[in-house]
């Protein structure tokens, strides 16, 4: 044990420079905020960074993150709505936009129609304070998380979404990070409300606009009430030198349905949570793609958890992995006892188009009910060479030959997301990022 | 047709090709010129494939000896992707299926391709939607295999008018059609003929290899010949492939296991 402790202190220094360099935040003027923050710093005291002996983190080692150290967000940016309208959706006029982490509401466009709440923490006026106090916090685990305590412990600010009962939101809600400084960390947070019966897709995009380190440590929270609908699609588009590690939990109720794609681009390391707990009758639809090159590592950790009867999940997760990037997949299905007829489908299929690339895969099954249908499965391939000879027989270049492949691939993802102008945007980013592999 | 004054467009010599390490063609011999029509027969084995697919430049397949020469350039020095831009086409005799790329995308890239390397324009994807749909006429195809993924889900028959498709839009020199009678009926085989000889030139060459004589009703060759253990043992014209028909295949490798004795014993005379 001794050892292990011995090991682990660099890795606590590292979490005490972080949480010491921030400045003393002002009390909140919401009493639950105040409390969650204690608890998260009292958590922090019990637990150390990461490293690859524990088994959720064997393939994901954060020494290059301990190397560094980050400031504290000071000032925010300064930035005009032309450095950032190449990130806008045109079919998502709704939009929050947070710099470095701190809520710009000249850049947001917020809005009240049909009784939405869509806007931040700090402009949320009293009356919704049962409403928001009921759910902040409640889903996110951060005893034995250490990213989701950081987060919390320096939560001031988030942004939030309720929709109410019935209400059904046909224009996406465009949540927009934007990483300006370097060498800083921020702590973004999300709070999504679907009222039963409610439906809305929120987009949940992060995106930068310098080259250098920075740490993005966000936790959303979503939840569904009873029949509730949500489209989630989150992207991860920060810088190459990037570190992204973030937590997600999502809550579906009763006949709820919730449907995610994350995309994982950016980042020299990055590493993606996501638990989804599925009530009665619940069904989720979790997918995802990881598409790095160079040196970078892409980690996906998925849990869902159908903890009552007649709950259904489907996921299909895809790595590409280039030049000597390090995909990792981690999908856990749980199946409570007494959650009987519960359907569950997950795939896991991965792409290598370089010796250097390395991908690790784990769908695991832990089943405690008798009368279930599951299936799970991993495939580690290449692109096919008679495909490729086909192509090269029709005049394309080796290279033009591949990309095409490679953008199929990733097609059958992105084709999932329902929001036409990021999906064209994703579209044109993976044509460039494919037709570069040698 | 048998033009005089034809140019030569294909020239084989002593090719020698292997795959995993056996030799599958042993010394072949072969010459096309423009306007002709080349038929390649031979039972199952014998190396059709095998020849088509060393002209594509499938990696698969070794060359160990002889050349080759297409329109009197070195065909080995240059690349699969070189020989499709110059004007050598493969149909294949089981296309490829490709998930998630959508058959006009691949066709337009394909066209446009081809037509950079040879100086000509390229089309944007409306201009070369009312060109593909012109050409779709010709075969008789469903402009919704435009939408589809290349070739999947395709019948088997669709899948050879889509490569037939693909000879139109690249109008090649020298088309080798592998087998493209496999899996036809009796109509399809009829439309993709039909298609096939608008498209035969007097600058342009097809080469079709099969293993029946029953495409050869729609598609006249002006040379039949008959390959065995990866050689052309016999060559003719279109009255051998009825001949053919009509006693099999294994009176000709008889003939000509017996006339390679006759050969070898007068040698060793």
């Amino acid at each position: 044990m001794s050892t292990v402790t011995a090991l682990r202190q660099p890795a606590v220094d590292y979490l005490d420079a972080l949480l010491t360099s921030q400045p003393q935040l002002p009390a909140s003027p919401w009493a639950r905020i105040n409390a969650l923050r204690g608890e998260a710093v009292s958590h922090l005291d019990g637990l150390a960074m990461p490293t690859p002996r524990d088994e959720e983190w064997r393939f994901t080692d954060l020494a290059p993150l301990t190397r560094l150290s980050f400031e504290p967000v000071r000032s925010a940016s300064a930035l005009l709505a032309a450095d950032i309208a190449p990130f806008y959706l045109n079919d998502a006029p709704h939009r929050l936009v947070f710099v470095d982490g701190i809520y710009t509401p000249q850049l947001s466009s917020q809005t009240t129609e049909g009784g939405m709440l869509l806007t931040s923490l700090s402009a949320i006026g009293a009356e919704h304070a049962v409403a928001i106090e009921a759910q902040i916090g409640r889903h996110q685990a951060t005893s034995d998380n250490v990213f989701a305590a950081l987060n919390t412990a320096f939560l001031h600010d988030a942004a939030v979404i309720v929709v109410p009962r019935n209400v059904e939101f046909a224009k996406p809600v465009h949540v927009l990070f934007i990483a300006t400084q370097a060498g800083v960390a921020s702590y973004p947070r999300c709070l999504l409300v679907a009222e039963s019966g409610s439906s809305v897709t929120l987009v949940e995009d992060y995106v930068a606009l310098q080259d250098e380190p920075y740490l993005v440590n966000p936790v959303t929270e979503i939840v569904l009430a009873d029949q509730a609908h949500v489209k989630h699609v989150r992207v991860q588009r920060d810088s190459q030198q990037a570190f992204h590690i973030a937590n997600c939990a999502v809550s579906v109720g009763r006949t709820g349905h919730y449907q995610s794609v994350s995309i994982a681009m950016g980042a020299q390391i990055s590493r993606y949570n996501l638990n989804v707990l599925l009530a009665e009758g619940a069904e989720c639809a979790v997918d995802g793609l990881a598409l790095i090159a160079d040196s970078q590592l892409a980690d996906t950790h998925t849990r869902i958890d159908h903890a009552k009867p007649h709950g259904v999940s489907r996921q299909l997760h895809k790595c590409i992995a280039g030049d000597s990037a390090h995909a990792v997949f981690n999908g856990k299905v749980m199946v409570r006892q007494g959650a009987q007829h519960t359907d569950s489908v997950q795939s896991s299929r991965n792409l290598l188009l370089s010796a250097k690339a390395q991908v690790d895969t784990k769908p695991e099954l832990e089943i405690f009910a008798d009368d279930v249908k599951c299936a799970h499965g991993a495939t580690v391939g290449q692109l096919d060479v008679e495909e490729v000879f086909y192509l090269k027989s029709r005049g394309l270049s080796d290279a033009a030959a591949r990309s095409l492949l490679t953008y199929a691939f990733a097609g059958e993802i992105i084709d999932r997301i329902h929001v036409a102008s990021l999906k064209h945007q994703l579209q044109r980013r993976v044509l460039t990022q494919t037709g570069s592999q040698p | 047709m048998i033009y005089q004054n034809s140019k030569t467009i294909l020239e084989v010599r002593g090719l020698r090709a292997t795959v995993n390490g056996i030799e599958i063609l042993k010394g072949l011999d072969f010459t096309v010129k423009s306007g002709e029509v080349h038929a390649i027969m031979g039972p199952n084995g014998s190396g059709k494939s095998t020849f088509a697919k060393v002209l594509a430049g499938h990696s698969a397949y070794e060359v160990t000896a002889g050349q080759v020469l297409f329109e009197g350039r070195d065909l080995f020095a240059m690349a699969p992707e070189e020989r499709a831009r110059a004007g050598v086409f493969l149909a294949f005799q089981y296309p490829i299926e490709i998930p998630g790329v959508a058959n006009s995308q691949f066709l337009r890239l394909s066209y446009n391709t081809v037509q950079a390397q040879r100086g000509k324009e390229e089309l944007d994807p409306l201009e070369f939607d009312d060109f593909v749909r012109e050409k779709m006429k010709l075969l008789d195809m469903n402009p919704d295999f435009l939408d589809r993924s290349v070739n999947e889900g395709f019948s088997g028959g669709e899948k050879k008018r889509n490569e037939i498709l693909q000879m139109a839009l690249l109008e090649p020199s020298l088309a080798i059609l592998d087998e493209t009678d496999s899996g036809l009926d009796i109509d399809a085989l009829r439309v993709v003929s039909q298609g096939v000889n608008q498209l035969i030139t007097p600058d342009n060459a097809v080469v079709l290899v099969t293993h029946y004589q029953r495409l050869l009703n729609y598609i006249v060759p002006d040379f039949v010949h008959v390959m065995d253990a990866g050689r052309i043992i016999k060559t003719g014209g279109k009255a051998l492939a009825l001949e053919l028909e009509e006693r099999g295949y294994d009176w000709l490798s008889d003939e000509h296991q017996a006339a390679s004795e006759t050969r070898a014993a007068e040698l060793t005379l």
